[in-house]
């Protein structure tokens, strides 16, 4: 194990933090590690998709689960998988698509491990009906701070299970879980466009279409101001069934479109997403999507940036943040034309903002999304322009009862974040049960005063 | 919105040293083409997780078997063993298994010495031997064993581990004139720096000319698909070895390589 540290970030690149890397072969190594002396704390890391701070602790150690990833059983009757917490979602779909099982849920790039997504109870564009990966998740084993593994699930262990499931990695490793797929006819979605002019018909659409739609969700204009201000191109889709394929496509129902994977190959020395090329962007995108149905492949509609790899370098070398609000739904309107109108007069690019409404909660005590909307943006980074941006728009929040989700956040302060999540200190009683020394931590997490900063 | 069918003709392959960081990528994609497989390794409880990965993978047998491959009588027994376990006569083999002599004191005492030339060499021979009885009669069959660009020339900083490779491979040249003529195909992989478990906190692992071990193990797999001969991987240490191996001692003795 090499003790130099490393500086790293999360997928936002901003903000960024030395920490020395472990990269454990099995549950012996991990205990080993967990066993050890780690400073400012000790946090798991995936893939490194979080955007801000949350998967590494500066002055602490970062356990990758890159060497955690064996499969380790599958039940076709139930469609109930159990795997280690490194093995990453492209990984699942890669040996499971074949054989017609997808993910309940997943979020915009299939680069993520199954320990992060369970860490931080991974939404898609389904939570409208199914909620989060969390309705999905059966079981977890989770290595506590003195290196014994404890299974917990909604009936055995649940304080464990339920802080664990979007804890952000600080009730212990995530070692292995079982959580069921789903069942799928073809590796296809059928997609209805539909163009709004506005916010108000943007919900209006949502409203009335999600509850046919296993899948929604909007990308939204965020340079759009005034009478345009939350025009849309909304997505809702279904999995195509097999009957719908054409004879042809009928021969191959779950084969993918080999794509050539573009890459930004180094990071330009200014950011090439700025207000001009987004707003060019912007106005192409909403002109070229009509009200139409199409047929897409799955990884054009659920991983459409997957296919430029290291998309994130275009932001330049400062990084950007990801900005993702959520409102409840009696607030939703109200609260998201507050946002988006303080985001149109900062005149910060956004490239790609998705809106998308909400569905059931599962009952995780950090957990983000309950029934209403959540809006993610991206906003470049400008040193002192962003906090003061960011300040703003969480004090939107507030005043409409919302929350910043954490696997996003980068700038969050304390106080703002205990009075967004009002189930903390039931959190942090657990925490302290399973992890009395506060071994686990993350330079969000001592931000945020979850853990001694 | 066709993918080439990656499943071809199962196999039932011996896969020996299956927990190695080249053969746990290796393991997978054999699975993934619908093979058969024998896992072996030294340590029971590390088998039985990486079975366990490869039986949700793929859709053929996979069975795992303790074998020891300096033990002269597992040695001798490990076809009719696997042969046993699938059900069906192995028609591949792939030897995976092997350590890194630490040589960074000058010279390595004379048991160390005895201990790597047994762990490069010694049972990779003896299970070749094994396999080349086993295999000699079935045209079609191949045997591929990881021998190292380390063989090819003998540094002052790996020489022993370098001198077993070297044996290695000369032992794979020989056995694959012997078996040509039989339609039998041997491989003999030549990795560079290879990011493993075995490589992890050596200076070399951070090199930039180190691979992953799934580049490695994509490499072996197309190699042993086409029935090649002598597989450098990554492609560019071919060329590098072609013009290390060039040099005149007279000067190759004063490097620092």
């Amino acid at each position: 194990m090499s003790p130099a540290p490393q500086t790293l970030s999360g997928w936002g690149r901003f903000p960024v933090g030395d920490s020395v890397v472990a990269t454990p072969a099995d549950r012996a190594g991990m205990a080993r590690v967990v066993e050890g002396d780690h400073g400012a704390g000790l946090i798991a890391r995936g893939l490194g998709r979080a955007y801000g701070d949350s998967a590494f602790v500066a002055g602490g150690t970062v356990v990758e689960t890159a060497r955690i990833d064996r499969f380790r059983g599958f039940d076709p009757q139930s469609g109930l998988l159990d795997v280690e917490a490194g093995v990453s979602f492209a990984e699942i779909i890669a040996v499971f698509l074949p054989r017609g099982w997808f993910l309940p849920t997943t979020p915009g790039t299939k680069y993520v491990t199954v320990g992060g997504a369970i860490a931080a109870d991974v939404h898609g564009k389904n939570h409208h009906r199914h909620g989060s990966i969390g309705m999905f998740v059966e079981r977890i084993d989770v290595m506590v701070a003195d290196g014994t593994v404890v299974r917990c699930s909604r009936g055995e262990n649940a304080d464990l299970f339920h802080a664990t499931l979007g804890g952000m990695g600080l009730t212990g490793m995530i070692m292995a879980a079982c959580f069921r797929l789903v069942r799928v006819e073809t590796s296809r979605v059928t997609v209805d466009y539909h163009r709004t002019a506005d916010l108000e018909e943007t919900l209006t659409v949502f409203e009335s279409g999600d509850a046919g739609s296993e899948h929604s969700v909007a990308w939204i204009d965020c340079m759009a101001s005034g009478r345009a201000m939350g025009r849309s191109v909304v997505m809702q889709g279904r999995n195509t069934p097999l009957g719908e394929l054409s004879p042809e496509a009928r021969r191959d129902p779950f084969g993918l479109p080999r794509k050539r994977v573009k890459s930004v190959p180094f990071t330009p020395p200014v950011g090439l997403l700025n207000s001009l090329s987004v707003r060019v962007f912007n106005e192409v995108f909403y002109a070229a999507h009509g009200n139409r149905r199409k047929v897409v492949d799955l990884d054009t509609f659920f991983y459409p940036l997957d296919s430029i790899r290291h998309w994130n370098r275009l932001y330049g070398p400062r990084g950007f943040i990801q900005y993702q609000a959520f409102f409840p739904r009696k607030s939703s309107l109200d609260g998201l034309r507050e946002l988006l109108s303080t985001i149109v007069a900062s005149g910060a690019a956004s490239f790609l903002a998705v809106l998308k409404s909400c569905g059931p909660a599962d009952g995780s005590m950090l957990s983000f999304l309950e029934p209403g909307h959540t809006l993610a943006l991206d906003i470049p980074y400008r040193r002192g322009v962003i906090e003061a941006l960011c300040g703003r728009l969480d004090r939107i929040l507030l005043e409409h009862g919302g929350r910043l989700y954490l696997a996003k956040d980068a700038l969050m302060d304390g106080t703002t974040f205990r009075a967004m999540y009002p189930r903390l200190d039931e959190f942090l009683a657990v925490k302290r049960r399973y992890d009395p020394d506060g071994l686990f931590a993350s330079s969000q997490s001592r931000r945020l005063g979850i853990t001694a900063a | 919105m066709s993918r080439t069918s990656k499943r071809d003709a199962p196999r039932n392959v011996i896969l020996v040293g299956a927990t190695s960081g080249i053969a746990r990528p290796l393991g997978r994609r054999l699975v993934a083409r619908g093979w058969n497989l024998v896992v072996t390794g030294r340590d029971a409880t590390r088998l039985a997780p990486l079975a366990d990965d490869l039986r949700v993978r793929g859709s053929g047998t996979v069975a795992t078997l303790v074998f020891d491959p300096s033990d002269g009588a597992a040695v001798a027994g490990l076809f009719g063993a696997a042969a046993a376990l699938l059900g069906a006569p192995p028609d591949g083999i792939i030897i995976c298994h092997g350590t890194l002599p630490d040589e960074s004191g000058a010279l390595l005492d004379v048991g160390q010495t005895r201990d790597a030339i047994d762990a490069g060499f010694t049972s990779a021979a003896m299970v070749l031997a094994a396999a080349a009885r086993a295999l000699e009669d079935r045209p079609g069959a191949f045997l591929a064993a990881i021998s190292s660009v380390a063989g090819d020339r003998g540094r002052q900083s790996n020489y022993t581990y370098g001198a077993a490779k070297a044996g290695l491979t000369a032992y794979l040249s020989g056995l694959r004139n012997r078996l040509h003529p039989r339609g039998v195909a041997v491989l003999t992989v030549k990795p560079g720096i290879v990011r493993t478990p075995m490589t992890e906190g050596l200076a070399a692992a951070g090199s930039p000319l180190a691979t992953d071990a799934d580049t490695v193990a994509r490499d072996i797999e197309r190699a042993i698909l086409r029935r090649q001969d002598v597989l450098y991987t990554p492609w560019f240490w071919w060329p590098v070895m072609t013009v290390i191996g060039a040099i005149p001692e007279a000067i190759f003795k004063r490097l620092k390589l």
